[in-house]
């Protein structure tokens, strides 16, 4: 790679807010022409670094060096037009917009003033036959694609700036493997160009398949920065967990579930819903972890939402207890004692505005009526009981919660419905989005409750996890139940056969 | 197939169609081009407010002032032509200034300091209403014969129906409102803002300058149809158009736009005005109704169209996920 001056460096960053010291003399450098991945656990720092280099947040102390010269960005336009695009990982775009538009808004082209939307349209069609090598309607309403194609609609705004950095936060969380690909494809293409992309990502496979260089950050402070090629993978992790592995590599190993002579908590038949997911036969045990399996978009969320009760069943039976019941409200569900963590953490879960505490007594106190407020002291006494419990950091009931990085919200999240003693719970993506050391905790967390006798319906897209703790496995393709797994079937070939349809 | 983000305009324009077949087959002498013309003649001020008030609700705000500042407006001008006897030709252009100048602050306010454009604009709401009583308590009437012209000056159409020179302003109005919405950047960007205003930010959007010329715009349209109002009642009073706030509001609401923001069409507006105007006409052919009647039937329509707003989003937001 070329060793010559970086484009970008950045000294003795510093950024607080309050109660948490997000960047402590954090430095950083980019080189033109290379992909560096900027690796972290959560908290450690990379999305803050990441808003303080567009311009989102100013810095607190510390100084910036773009191409040569200081930088003091103060919007994120300002960094656009220096020449530094984001693509974030939660898609920024406007839904009520066209394609088209969400790609040149800002720049459209124009004859006397006047927004030339053929122009426009053309151009956008160009650029996503030409950059992406997909091809859409533009002039369709964005909220008309699936997520996936909103992210690469995202992308080729931020290719189409002409920018000379581009920084992909966690751009394939929500594509698929092809898509993930072509991605890459587009990656390396840029870099040939000299364009410098910043790529934050959890995938350790991904770092290793298209980064050059990688930079370490760990609560807020810088640990190195490394050729790819020199580093190996056992010395990243150890460095992004600060800690050995055999640490995390202390999992309990999951046994053949014990609960198949007693009566199943729940069992659905021919449960379905057009349009979310054909009829499929389910059974959970109590004290069982039941994992569902399938690409994104398989319908492993519908299937949740079906047993959660937040999308109704136009057929099939589902029993509870021994008693058969029609789930048409979450609240139902809740009264039977199920509890659902949703995969969309920001929009469903957490409530940004409020502290800790009041995130984890959300549910009970809505459950037990406004009525019978809890006391000020047992809120409190839950909120510190849970905290400790689930390693929640930082550990104070009283941070606002959007202060909190993303695996924090989630045990947050788990700690609210823990909260409420289920008896089944629904874990849609617990660990999306949260780095390695968060995930074996969530993971051990599961197993922990399950050995008490909850029973847990895990979904995940990672299969290595999936098959860690679940005890059963359902595999779904294109919103069908397709295969069961039990004992040594569950394997990660044996799913992976069952989603190609093997 | 139809493209779904037209359809609530679609229902909209029948709507209207149907109100002003069911007039005419009930009622004779209701089925004429000057009937649909006085609907024009009758809402030029309102039509013109709307406009502005259709950006406002566009970029996801509302704006509470509008009726107050076209009292103001009325207030001002027969004061100023009135009393120290100013040509209109300096008052129109003071007027307007004044009026953008109102809706700036208030959309300056919203931004910076990240307030409720709903509590702005109350504030806004009283304060131009309470400035008119401090110009006077009394109606002033305007007989300058600039504005009584106005007032009278009928434009013959072929088809022996006529207009106002309000109806002509209006209609400009409503132009310039399409060209600005669709095609210029500020525009585009009052849109994007509707749609998801923290996106707009980080996409480098000038999120701040096009709130602020939103609601200046909204100022402009307030008091332009504050001029075109004084050219029809030729009087100043600050008892003039209380209320008229929530007549714009349900124009626009009417007119298909989403009260969330970010989605929605000026014609709409168009619309909107003309089906609470076909209500009035219907109501008055009636002859034996009480004119609150028009109240509850606009009443009954917004509910019916904020429903159907409701079930038009669940629908898209559900089809997304597919």
């Amino acid at each position: 790679m070329s060793e010559n001056r970086p484009i970008l460096q950045m000294f003795g960053i510093h950024k607080r807010f309050p109660g948490v010291h997000a960047l402590n003399d954090v430095r950083f450098r980019m080189f033109a022409g290379e992909v560096h991945a900027l690796m972290g656990e959560n908290g450690a720092g990379k999305s803050t670094l990441i808003k303080v280099l567009t311009g989102v947040y100013p810095v607190d102390e510390g100084s910036v060096e773009w191409e040569g010269r200081p930088l003091h960005l103060r919007s994120p336009l300002e960094a656009q037009q220096a020449g530094i695009s984001t693509v974030y990982q939660e898609i920024n775009l406007c839904p009520n917009l066209s394609v088209a538009e969400n790609i040149f808004i800002g720049r459209e082209p124009r004859k006397f003033g006047k927004i030339s939307w053929k122009a426009m349209n053309r151009a956008a069609e160009a650029l996503l036959a030409e950059r992406l090598n997909v091809k859409l309607d533009v002039t369709k309403p964005l909220d008309t694609y699936s997520v996936a194609v909103q992210q690469l609609v995202a992308i080729a705004r931020a290719l189409n700036i002409s920018a000379r950095l581009l920084i992909l936060d966690e751009p394939t969380s929500s594509l698929d493997r092809d898509e993930t690909n072509k991605l890459f494809e587009v990656m390396r293409h840029l870099k040939k160009q000299g364009l410098a992309i910043l790529f934050v990502t959890h995938f350790l496979d991904q770092v290793y398949e298209v980064s050059d260089r990688i930079t370490i950050l760990r609560n807020g402070r810088f640990v190195g920065e490394y050729l790819t090629d020199e580093l190996p993978r056992v010395e990243l992790v150890q460095k992004m967990i600060g800690k050995d592995l055999e640490l995390l590599g202390g999992m309990p190993k999951r046994t053949a579930a014990p609960g198949e002579a007693k009566p199943p908590y729940l069992r659905a038949s021919g449960l379905g819903r057009k349009g979310g997911v054909e009829p499929f036969d389910l059974t959970i045990g109590s004290g069982e972890i039941v994992g569902l399996a399938g690409l994104l978009g398989s319908g492993r969320t519908e299937t949740a939402r079906l047993l959660f009760g937040a999308d109704r069943a136009d057929q099939g039976r589902l029993v509870i207890e021994g008693r058969e019941i029609r789930l048409d409200s979450p609240r139902k569900a809740i009264d039977r004692g199920i509890a659902f963590c949703s995969e969309n953490r920001k929009s469903e879960g957490i409530i940004e505005d409020l502290t800790v505490r009041e995130n984890i007594i959300l549910a009970l106190q809505a459950h037990r009526g406004w009525f019978r407020a809890l006391s000020r002291r047992r809120q409190e006494e839950i909120a510190d009981e849970y905290i400790r419990a689930l390693d929640i950091k930082p550990p104070d009931p009283e941070q606002f919660i959007r202060n909190l990085s993303g695996g924090n919200q989630q045990k947050v999240m788990l700690a609210r419905w823990l909260l409420m003693n289920p008896r089944l719970l629904i874990l849609d993506e617990p660990t999306r989005g949260i780095d390695v050391g968060a995930k074996a905790e969530i993971q051990k967390l599961v197993l922990s409750l399950s050995r008490e006798g909850m029973a847990v319906l895990f979904i995940s897209s990672e299969l290595e996890e999936v098959v860690r703790v679940s005890s059963r496995i359902a595999v779904l393709r294109d919103r069908r139940h397709v295969r069961h797994l039990t004992g040594d079937d569950i394997q990660q070939t044996t799913i992976m056969q069952a989603i190609a349809g093997g | 197939m139809v493209d779904r983000k037209y359809v609530p305009l679609l229902v909209t324009i029948g709507l209207f169609i149907l109100m002003f077949l069911a007039g005419s087959l009930r009622y004779p002498g209701f089925f004429s081009l000057q009937v649909f013309m006085n609907l024009l003649i009758d809402n030029a001020f309102l039509l013109i407010v709307a406009v502005g008030m259709t950006f406002v609700i566009l970029s996801g705000g509302i704006d509470l002032s509008v009726g107050s500042v076209v009292a103001l407006t009325t207030m001002l001008s027969a004061s100023l032509i009135t009393e120290a006897g100013w040509p209109p030709a300096a008052v129109i252009p003071l007027v307007l200034a004044v009026g953008i100048l109102f809706g700036w602050m208030m959309g300056a306010i919203i931004h910076y300091f990240q307030i409720q454009p709903f509590i702005v604009t109350l504030a806004g709401m009283f304060l131009a209403r309470g400035l008119c009583y401090v110009i006077s308590i009394n109606t002033i009437t305007i007989s300058h014969p600039f504005y009584t012209h106005m007032a009278l000056a009928k434009i013959r159409l072929p088809g022996g129906s006529f207009i106002s020179i309000s109806v002509v302003i209006a209609l400009l109005v409503v132009a310039l409102a399409v060209y600005l919405a669709h095609y210029t950047r500020f525009g585009r960007n009052t849109y994007a803002i509707g749609g998801h205003e923290s996106s707009a930010v980080l996409m480098g959007l000038p999120v701040g300058r096009t709130k602020m010329l939103v609601y200046a715009f909204s100022g402009f349209c307030s008091s332009l149809g504050g001029v075109v109002f004084t050219f029809y009642m030729l009087s100043g009073y600050g008892l003039h158009t209380v209320g008229l706030e929530l007549d714009a509001i349900a124009a626009v609401v009417i007119g298909g736009t989403l009260l969330t923001g970010g989605s929605g069409y000026v014609i709409g507006t168009f619309f909107g005005v003309l089906i609470q105007g076909v209500i009035q006409t219907i109501i008055t052919f009636e002859g034996t109704l009480s004119s609150w009647w028009t109240k509850m039937v606009i009443g009954l329509l917004l509910f019916l169209f904020i429903l159907l707003q409701r079930v038009f989003t669940a629908r898209s937001t559900r089809s997304q996920s597919v």
